[in-house]
């Protein structure tokens, strides 16, 4: 008896095991059975409202349907890496080590402009002016309170009360934080040093809430607190706003205008794979980023037929024209002309075979 | 006549033999799933936070700072939060469910009242942990707010005081239910016995039944503290998450589960998806340790 149970046993791992093996082979073998007019995409969630709506709109004038699963830009990157999606999507370009561990090149092709706002509670919500030193300052926790000589100097007729500021940031790793981040770092030797640039930080003061409805419910009830939500998402809730000194020294409100305006430079590189923080444009809202798509160029991979990989180069093409008059609908910045011209350049580039998809 | 009733005799023990086979081997397999199961997850998690290992070493258990961007991690601050958030939960727990599971229990086993007061707290077990994370943002902290004014201390209304006073709720039901039903088992003839000889009702708990259900009574608390280690979204919502470790009960922290909840999605690089997932061992590990121990006086407690 004793021996037969040993058996069992035995044998039961074995099919387990032999099934957990099955498995994991087939996932990495799997190629996406391509509907007829199906594409599917994964990624970034900050741009999924503008997407849903752009998609919508093709399936209707073109007639091809475009599944996108609102993942987040990592899990976007990843999924694209292992070739199960047609194209990722990410709010930060990939980094030259991502690039490097991808089996293929992978090209970016930037789609809508996204910005960030610095919002807070204070009594009558005045519009406050900031400078990058006095916003580090705060966001290091140098500046404790409100009627700090150097918050009261840049606004002045502005009644600051003496209450302590609490920072509220986000606690969830996200593309918004990468942006702030980002621009603290370029604007302030102090941050760059003591927390850097990166989706989650090592905050050196304040609270964190999950999402951008997180910290602007934690706003809204904590008097005195400050943070940072997407421009979306401030403005559809009405949420005072701060105007941001840019590096030609003008003060700027954060608008659409102001962010495609931050877009428009001269020194934008062929491949767009750039942060557009502290934009040297005099009108450019200074926290300001692109959203990207991302596919591969060389499209004949995982026996994909010639027709699928025309129907996202397709896509994206419309995305990057025709599907630019939806971007400020909905709270997204449009792209400068320039700019949709150099990604239409580097779209071009994507092959199938060594044949151009786009002409 | 005689030759083939034993034929069918024997036919008949022959088939019930087998169907008893079948249902051991079935149970045999079932308990084995289990088992594997749990192996699975713990090889899972250890494999699979090897790069972080190799990285961090033991630094990981007692470093104090948490950096995805320089590549640091230590995961202290965590820790103390799920031990603080937890055991705090316990405390505050603890005699509530207690002097419930002695009015179910011990007063009034049956009738209205109780019936009604067991199905609100089934329902207080059935109610989703988001739910009570909102409760807490829209009236737990304002009022803890309040408290912390009063206190002279930083008003943030979120921290670790916060996730542990909802947290307390969460886990009340799980101890309840386990100590009213030791409590409601106890033989009355021993309670009987004792009231023959003339002790009061308080003397009665107090002496009589409080050492016979003692060991039961430490299960449901130990049941009601491994919900709490695991707890997520509500906690997410209300422990501040700062990753610094706590210098008070009203300091915001953050817990192991929640680090992992908030970071995971969009965790890029080997080594920080690693140091998520050995977060994730830890927490595993604090478990299986906190019930082996728990276990231990369980015995200890029911042999005495």
């Amino acid at each position: 008896m004793k021996i037969r149970n040993i058996l069992m046993v035995a044998s039961t791992l074995l099919l387990l095991v032999s099934c957990g093996n099955n498995s994991s082979q087939s996932e990495t073998e799997q190629t996406p059975a391509p509907k007829a007019n199906t594409l599917i995409g994964a990624g970034a969630t900050f741009p999924y409202p503008l997407y849903s709506k752009m998609f919508d709109e093709y399936s209707k004038q073109e007639g091809v349907r475009v599944n996108y699963q609102s993942v987040g830009s990592g899990a976007g990157i990843k999924q694209l890496q292992n070739k199960i999606v047609d194209f990722g999507a990410s709010d930060a370009p990939m980094s030259d080590e991502e690039l490097k561990n991808s089996p293929a090149p992978i090209i970016h092709i930037p789609t809508a402009l996204g910005a960030v706002v610095i919002t807070y509670n204070l009594p009558d919500n005045p519009t406050l002016k900031f400078t990058p030193e006095v916003l580090s300052g705060v966001f290091l926790g140098e500046i404790k309170k409100w009627n700090d000589p150097k918050i009261a100097q840049l606004n002045p007729g502005v009644k600051l009360p003496a209450t302590p500021i609490s920072v509220i940031h986000r606690s969830d790793g996200s593309g918004t934080t990468f942006i702030f981040s980002d621009y603290l770092a370029k604007v302030s030797r102090g941050w760059e040093t003591a927390v850097g640039r990166g989706k989650s930080l090592n905050w050196p003061t304040g609270l964190g809430a999950k999402g951008n409805e997180g910290v602007s419910g934690f706003i809204k009830q904590t008097p005195g607190s400050i943070g940072y939500v997407e421009l979306a998402y401030a403005f559809q809730n009405k949420m005072p706003m701060a105007t941001l000194q840019n590096q030609s020294g003008n003060f700027v409100a954060p608008t659409l205008t102001a962010t495609s305006a931050a877009a428009n430079t001269d020194d934008m590189p062929a491949d767009l794979r750039v942060s557009i923080t502290n934009t040297p444009a005099a009108d450019g809202y200074p926290l300001c980023s692109f959203t990207y798509v991302l596919l591969y160029q060389k499209q004949a991979y995982n026996n994909r037929s010639p027709e699928q990989a025309k129907r996202v180069v397709d896509l994206i093409d419309w995305m990057l024209h025709d599907g630019q008059q939806f971007n400020e609908a909905l709270e997204y910045g449009k792209l400068p002309e320039r700019v949709e011209k150099k990604a239409t350049d580097i779209l071009k580039t994507v092959t199938y075979n060594n044949e151009l998809l786009l002409k | 006549m005689n030759e083939t009733l034993k034929l069918t005799d024997a036919n008949w023990s022959k088939a019930i033999s087998r169907k008893e086979k079948g249902f051991t081997i079935t149970l045999w397999l079932v308990a084995i799933s289990v088992i594997i199961l749990v192996m699975a997850a713990f090889l899972t998690l250890l494999v699979q936070s090897i790069p972080s290992i190799k990285a961090n070493g033991f630094s990981f258990i007692y470093g104090r700072m948490w950096n995805p961007i320089t590549g640091e991690f230590g995961a202290l601050p965590f820790l103390a939060g799920t031990l603080l958030t937890s055991f705090l939960a316990l405390l505050i727990a603890t005699p509530f469910s207690i002097a419930v599971a002695l009015f179910l229990g011990e007063y009034y086993k049956k009738g209205m009242m109780s019936q009604l007061l067991k199905n609100m707290i089934d329902l207080l077990a059935a109610i989703p942990s988001v739910i009570y994370g909102f409760w807490g943002l829209f009236v737990l902290i304002p009022i803890v707010r309040k408290l912390q004014i009063a206190l002279d201390i930083p008003p943030y209304g979120v921290g670790i005081f916060s996730a542990s006073v909802i947290l307390s709720i969460m886990i009340m039901p799980y101890a309840i239910s386990l100590s009213r039903q030791v409590i409601q088992m106890m033989p009355s003839d021993l309670k009987e016995a004792a009231y023959a000889l003339g002790a009061t009702r308080f003397e009665v708990i107090r002496k009589v039944i409080f050492p016979h259900v003692l060991s039961g009574l430490f299960a449901g608390i130990l049941l009601a503290l491994g919900r709490a280690l695991g707890e997520t979204m509500a906690v997410t919502m209300l422990v501040g998450n700062t990753n610094a470790l706590p210098d008070s009960i009203f300091a915001p922290g953050n817990t192991m589960a929640s680090v992992i909840a908030n970071e995971f999605t969009e965790a890029t690089g080997a080594v920080y998806s690693a140091a998520l997932v050995e977060i994730g061992l830890l927490l595993f590990v604090v478990v299986a340790i906190i019930n082996l121990v728990g276990k231990r006086i369980i015995k200890h407690l029911a042999y005495t």
